[in-house]
């Protein structure tokens, strides 16, 4: 009986110190003909955390995801959640299953001929739960996501980001264990996204509720996830927290899908660049303890020369900072080699892009 | 035109208007399920059965491709049996229904086809099974075509039950023919086709003003 309530609320405190991990992934495999969509896959998301799963658009973040709740059939691997194994469940015993799961979608994939609150009351309708009941819960949700007076209008006159609060709304509905998100962000605006992103931390952080997302965007991992896994032609090519991976990140994936976030010298400057010259150009990457000392006021007591700041700046992602600056160093002859290794010895990782003949 | 044409032309008004909704309903009873039946079991679909979508895709191209007037001699031995007699109006009904039903079909297939994969998606994704889609998914968003359809499967009755004068069956269509071309009475023929043409616009207007109550999509 205890077990029973537990597996229905989801979110009692039972079922928290039971189990920590939510969705665990056992060396997944899917392929369309010849081509692995999902190659060799393990991961496992934890009880409260928001897990955010990034790759380029063909990497087979969205087949992974479907795999999930059974949307998608795995070749090979296993996938677990609460414990329980869901692969070569047939269609009728993955029903019930798929109720723990709640799911939000790019286009949303609201009914166009029921009004929102009915629209957010249908998981619990396939339940099988007395109306009354039914539209108590649609209401809370509503109120949840502030929608509350737009209970009795149609989808069709909503905005995207109205239409993306009813789907989460929608979601939630059946009290998941957890919630995917399939680019729920990618069809809104940048200001929107902002705002369902923060929805969805605040309800990740009131309910305890576990997010899994799927994006493109590095800025929608920066915003909501704990961890972040990279995914790359099916395979995982990167993995760690937040922070961590955007201050160290070691693969070039990772690399060129931070490129859009992270700062950049100036393509006017870059064009400037010489192999040799008065003064280097220095890219510098930090984050934690580097980033919190007074870096280049410390360099500049050390090592004679004359150092400036080009472009820049640090950023704070999980309360750590992370940041990259460009600094330009004049020194004398062979005092670059000094700099670096001072500045490596303080924890940052250095990279000499060239050199300038004067200020730039 | 005298008082005997008057209650004539009243009369095979309400024989064609008995046939049309008669048969229409019988339609869209059979023809809705057999349209779903068609998408659902289809390669793809939310059951799919190959074997079966072939079956009943024969089955309807096969009733689809006979002339009707053919089909209303070809059945009269079905209509018998279930009628009791082949002659008259409630006679007519079972080769009308018989030819509108998958001609119905067909036009509710396209309907549902245009369903969003992703709402049916979505559905399965929280949990629905089959009917759950078909109920809360499918016949939900597909109701405008589905009604659009019907009206289209009424206004072609109306022309279908012109030849049912063949089996005496009666209707505005048989009174045109008989009165109005045969006997060159050209004031019947101009007074069947204006109740004709109000006839048909007025299925046609309670048709569109249901299927704009009941659009949400725009």
């Amino acid at each position: 009986m205890t077990q029973h309530f537990a597996a229905i609320e989801g979110l009692s405190p039972l079922d928290a110190a039971r189990s920590e991990t939510v969705v665990r992934i056992v060396d997944l495999k899917r392929r369309f003909g010849q081509t692995p969509a999902v190659d060799g896959i393990s991961l496992t998301v934890r009880k409260g955390e928001v897990l955010g799963i990034i790759g380029r658009s063909g990497a087979g973040k969205s087949t992974l995801i479907r795999c999930l709740n059974g949307l998608e059939r795995p070749d090979g691997g296993q996938i677990f959640v609460e414990g329980r194994e869901i692969t070569g469940l047939g269609e009728r015993e993955l029903q019930p299953l798929r109720r723990r799961i709640g799911m939000i979608f790019q286009h949303f994939n609201l009914l166009s001929a029921k009004t929102v609150e009915e629209n957010v009351a249908l998981p619990l309708k396939l339940e099988g739960r007395p109306n009354a009941e039914r539209l108590k819960r649609a209401g809370e949700l509503l109120e949840l996501v502030g929608l509350a007076d737009k209970a009795k209008a149609y989808p069709a006159s909503l905005s995207g980001g109205q239409k993306q609060r009813v789907g989460i709304a929608r979601a939630l509905a059946a009290r998941p264990a957890v919630l995917l998100s399939d680019e729920a962000t990618s069809a809104l605006d940048p200001e929107t996204t902002r705002s369902i992103l923060a929805l969805l931390k605040d309800i990740n952080r009131k309910l305890g509720l576990t997010i899994l997302l799927i994006t493109h965007e590095m800025e929608v991992i920066r915003s909501i996830a704990d961890r972040v896994t990279v995914i790359d032609a099916g395979r995982i090519v990167e993995e760690g927290p937040v922070w961590s991976v955007f201050a160290h990140p070691k693969s070039e994936v990772t690399r060129s899908l931070l490129g859009s976030i992270r700062p950049q010298l100036p393509e006017q400057l870059a064009a400037r660049l010489r192999p040799s010259g008065r003064e280097a150009v220095l890219r510098l990457d930090i984050s934690g303890e580097a980033a919190r000392r007074p870096l280049l006021s410390e360099l500049a007591t050390s090592i004679p020369g004359r150092f400036r700041l080009i472009h820049g700046g640090i950023d704070h992602i999980q309360d750590e900072p992370v940041g990259t600056l460009f600094v330009g160093a004049a020194t004398e002859t062979g005092g670059i080699a000094a700099v670096i290794e001072f500045l490596n010895h303080r924890g940052a990782r250095v990279e000499v892009l060239g050199y300038v003949a004067d200020n730039v | 035109m005298s008082q005997t044409m008057f209650d004539l032309l009243l009369r095979s008004l309400w024989e064609t208007v008995l046939m049309t909704a008669a048969s229409g309903l019988i339609s869209l009873l059979f023809g809705l399920p057999l349209g779903l039946a068609l998408i659902a079991t289809d390669r793809g679909g939310i059951a799919e059965r190959l074997w079966v979508n072939r079956t009943l895709g024969a089955v309807v191209n096969g009733f689809r491709s006979v002339p009707f007037i053919i089909l209303l001699v070809a059945l009269i031995p079905l209509t018998r049996l279930i009628v009791g007699t082949s002659i008259g109006t409630w006679a007519a009904i079972v080769p009308l229904a018989i030819a509108a039903t998958p001609y119905y079909a067909r036009i509710a297939e396209v309907s549902l086809r245009e369903v969003d994969r992703g709402l049916i998606e979505a559905v399965r994704a929280m949990g629905g099974g089959c009917w759950a889609i078909i109920r809360e998914v499918l016949v939900p968003e597909a109701l405008p075509g589905i009604v659009a359809g019907f009206t289209v499967t009424l206004v072609t009755l109306v022309g279908a039950s012109a030849m049912a004068g063949a089996i005496g069956a009666g209707g505005l269509g048989d009174l045109a023919i008989r009165y109005g071309y045969q006997r060159f009475e050209t004031a019947v023929m101009v007074a069947v086709v204006a109740v004709l043409i109000v006839l048909v616009c007025g299925i046609q207007w309670i048709g569109d003003r249901l299927v704009a109550r009941l659009d949400h999509r725009a």
